[in-house]
């Protein structure tokens, strides 16, 4: 469809190395107005970066980079912008302590003939873009007080109505629901309709080929493929993302699978008529040792809340906890820990020492098992070394500071942080987000090493596939009240959508 | 600590430039010592003498004893302003405690030498204790629940000496304080074993590693169930017992207790350990960073009285220079979060 027309955006040999590493190798790639481009590619495949070149967070590349045909040279994401460049990165980038308002005007706030602005005028004028976007909130909310889904949402939102010819998203459904796909999704194609060019960055195939016309492939450091979507399938972009036959690794879960015979094994979790405020009424359950709990809802419907109260970062306003049939009411996390519990959040922000080395990331929960007044650096990093190999994290390199790593393999550490001396009780909120399908697989099966072990483990999450690809026994989560089980019978992805 | 490791990873991953942009915190600081040390030796010829380094290590001493506490404490990403009202206030609860001569007219309670250092000691511990409550259990911002800790030491001062001098101090206090030992003043060397303490635990143990974990990622610290209100809390009741024992040794080095007398210590405390390059936003730095500050601070203001400057110029540029440092560490995180991204 964009044949014989002029790309908006032309990169020639483009090569970008951090120190030693080459993360991008030799990459030509071209972008036209009105086209929805997809980006596929393990982690690490350089992806992200590419993209920052192209917003102007790196600077330093070699590689002809053109804009309308014109050469250009950013110096920075201001640059950028001011050419119609505009990007959600990966890891969520709002202020957290702004409003809302103030969030979707960053950097051009409506003002007045002094200067100052215009407070009634930019809470109106967000909500209504919100509202366009399906957004209900309250403009003058803090930022950080809302659920992360809806601060990406937020982000989003403010980068598509930001007025530029080209924007970027990266991996932005990682923390959204399906009916808010959806809705990006057509916000996308509008876009396409005025004339946006569109990079969009997945691990979820099903979406790419969904909504991009076309696709590139790249894998390590290198576009491996270009194709349009409409001739190409899944396996092919597995296989050319992995480089082996990629229909065994991706389910599609559109088919019934049959839940196990729910297990009697001991109650290792027990939840009592939990409740708090607005974001969850009367939940009861229970998980056992060796079983695999997935809790599955929409965004907001009072997942991450459950998460943080049985971790004791949020205390419930009425119910009880039971661990090993014991009550607790966790005074701190570290009260829940020592109780055997472990949390992965789904927000790596939260979770992860950035400025820090892979291994001190990994073993701060656990060095009060292996010292007890001096550390122990050489054990540390033997520890940190075996999760990294494990959990083939790239590049494996416990020294490295977290922050070289990109956002799937960070996503792994933030795993591999608790594997070490296993919980009891492991909460994963999210844990697949922004991992690529081989990563995935790999978390699907230390998920069933650790059920056999014996664990208790509850996955969280709002895709259905991680749900459905993890767990034993599945609740529905509805507005912060337990819905419906299932157990012991046939479930798929629309019958969960349907329950939700 | 992090330096050596950010050393090891720093040379093999990438270049010299990114390496030097990411280690900016601890160069410059540096580069200033050595840049005011040669310009005032060459303004100078008193200046650059060996008896005039032990003049500047005895000038730092008290300040290095307080840095020692508060360096913990900027780590983690807050602030302690009641450190010169502690010092103040436990320097003279020890002489309060002690057997004055019959012309100083305060109404004391004379015990033996070791009970006084003991009380005295447990006192400033409580003034911390009440700044970790009030920080980690009512939830009172650093800055200001230490801004209210240091009028309520300066009223317990205010209360105990009533406006008079007192003089004495336990004998071992006047000792270590103004005493010396093979011609190193042994107020030097409390104040090296200090530092030298504080590093150590810092790199070494466990908690130091919390400390620093703590002050880089609070929630992420919280999200690896530590028990952060319990290292904060901790933090403060170091940085209040540092803080008394140089109140103490100060008192027996300066030879009188007084009110007001540690007032410039608190300037100069936070100065040292942020000039040294410890980060204002917590995780980055240690003692390393501090001895450099301390250092810095004390050839500034030892040399400003070589060159004979006109003493309010002095604290003019005494300003400037903390400006500058600020300017330094603050931007020396940008360049560091350029240089990891
Ligand atoms: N600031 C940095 N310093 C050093 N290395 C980096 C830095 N940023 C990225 N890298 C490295 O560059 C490579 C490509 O990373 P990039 O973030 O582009 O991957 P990606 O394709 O986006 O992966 P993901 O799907 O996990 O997000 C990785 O090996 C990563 O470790
Ligand atoms: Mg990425």
């Amino acid at each position: 469809m964009t044949v014989g027309q002029q790309p908006i955006l032309e990169l020639q040999g483009i090569t970008k190395s951090f120190g030693g590493v080459e993360a991008l190798r030799g990459v030509d790639f071209a972008l036209y107005p009105g086209e929805i481009h997809g980006l596929v590619g393990e982690n690490g495949a350089g992806k992200s970066t590419l993209m920052k070149i192209i917003a102007g967070v790196h600077s330093e590349f070699s590689g002809r980079f053109l804009i309308d045909g014109k050469e250009m040279h950013f110096r920075s994401a201001r640059d950028a912008h001011a050419a119609g460049i505009a990007m959600v990165h990966q890891e969520l980038s709002v202020a957290p302590d702004l409003t809302v308002a103030e969030n979707v005007f960053l950097g051009n706030q409506p003002t007045n003939a002094l200067g100052l602005v215009q407070w009634r005028r930019m809470a109106r004028e967000a909500g209504e873009q919100l509202a366009r976007f399906g957004i209900d909130v309250d403009p003058m909310a803090r930022l950080g007080d809302l659920p992360i889904g809806l601060q990406q949402l937020i982000e989003i939102a403010r980068v598509l109505f930001s007025g530029a010819r080209i924007v970027i998203l990266d991996e932005p459904t990682s923390a959204l629901s399906p009916p808010e796909v959806e809705r990006l999704f057509a916000t996308l194609r509008r876009l396409r309709e005025e004339g946006t060019a569109i990079v969009f960055i997945s691990h979820f195939i099903e979406d790419i080929l969904l909504v991009s016309d076309t696709v590139t492939v790249f894998r390590n450091g290198r576009k491996v493929a270009e194709t349009a979507s409409a001739a190409t399938s899944k396996g092919a972009l597995i296989e050319a993302m992995i480089g082996r036959g990629g229909e065994a690794l991706e389910h599609s879960y559109a088919d019934d699978l049959m839940l196990p015979q729910p297990s009697d094994s001991k109650v290792v979790l027990r939840v009592d008529q939990l409740s708090l405020s607005r974001s969850l009424q009367d939940v009861s359950f229970e998980a056992r040792a060796g079983e695999v709990l997935g809790i599955y809802g929409f965004m907001g419907c009072g997942q991450q809340e459950l998460s943080r109260i049985l971790f004791g970062k949020l205390k419930p306003d009425s119910g009880t906890l039971a661990v090993d049939g014991t009550r607790k009411t966790f005074a701190s996390t570290a009260a829940a820990r020592r109780a055997g519990v472990a949390l992965v959040p789904e927000s790596r922000r939260d979770m992860l020492f950035h400025q820090e080395p892979v291994y001190k990331n990994i073993s701060i929960s656990i060095l009060d098992r292996i010292s007890a007044l001096l550390l122990k650096p050489v054990q540390e990093r033997d520890i940190a070394k075996r999760q990294v190999d494990q959990l083939q994290i790239r590049p494996p390199v416990v020294g490295l500071d977290l922050g070289m790593l990109s956002g799937g393999n960070q996503q792994k550490v933030a795993l591999a942080k608790w594997l070490t001396y296993p919980p009891k009780l492991l909460v994963l909120c999210e844990p697949t987000r922004g991992m690529d399908v081989g990563a995935k697989n790999d978390v699907i099966n230390i998920v069933r090493d650790l059920r056999t072990k014996g664990l208790a483990i509850i996955v969280l999450s709002t895709e259905p596939e991680t749900v459905l690809s993890l767990a034993d026994r599945i609740l529905v989560l509805k507005r912060g009240a337990l819905v419906r089980e299932f157990r012991n019978e046939p479930v798929s992805k629309d019958r969960l959508l349907e329950a939700a | 600590m992090s330096s050596e490791t950010a050393l090891a990873t720093g040379r093999r991953a990438r270049g010299l430039a990114p390496f030097l942009r990411s280690q900016m915190r601890n160069i410059a600081p540096f580069l200033t010592l050595i840049f005011l040390s040669a310009f005032f030796a060459f303004a100078s010829p008193s200046f650059a003498t060996l008896d005039n380094l032990g003049n500047i290590l005895t000038q730092v001493s008290v300040t290095g004893i307080i840095a020692v506490g508060l360096t913990f404490v900027i780590l983690c990403a807050e602030i302690d302003l009641s450190i010169a009202s502690i010092a103040n206030v436990t320097g003279i609860a020890v002489a309060y405690f002690t057997l004055q001569e019959s012309y100083v007219n305060i109404a004391n309670i004379p015990l033996p030498g070791a009970v006084a250092i003991i009380l005295s000691i447990l006192l400033c511990a409580l003034l911390g204790l009440v700044n970790a409550l009030g920080l980690t259990v009512i939830g009172i911002p650093s800055f200001i629940m230490t801004l209210a800790m240091m009028q309520i030491a300066a009223g317990i001062s205010a209360l105990l000496v009533r406006g008079q001098i007192a003089y004495k101090v336990p004998d071992m206090i006047t000792t270590l304080g103004s005493g010396s030992v093979s011609g190193i003043p042994w107020i030097v060397i409390v104040a090296a074993i200090m530092l030298l303490g504080g590093h150590l635990v810092l790199t070494y143990t466990r908690f130091g590693r919390y400390v620093y974990m703590v002050g880089g990622n609070r929630e992420a610290a919280e999200y690896s169930g530590l028990n952060v209100k319990l290292i904060l809390g901790a933090v403060m009741v170091i940085s209040a017992v540092c803080s008394g024992i140089g109140g103490m040794l100060g008192v027996a080095h300066f030879g009188s207790a007084q009110q007001n007398e540690f007032d410039t210590y608190l300037l100069d405390s936070i100065a040292a350990v942020v000039v040294g390059g410890t980060s204002l936003f917590g995780g980055r730095g240690g003692i390393g960073n501090t001895i450099v500050g301390l250092f810095v601070l004390g050839v500034l203001n030892n040399g400003l009285d070589h060159v004979n400057i006109d003493s309010f110029l002095k604290i003019l540029i005494r300003g400037l220079i903390l400006l500058a440092a600020l300017v330094i560490n603050v931007y020396a995180q940008r360049l560091r979060e350029k240089a990891a991204e």
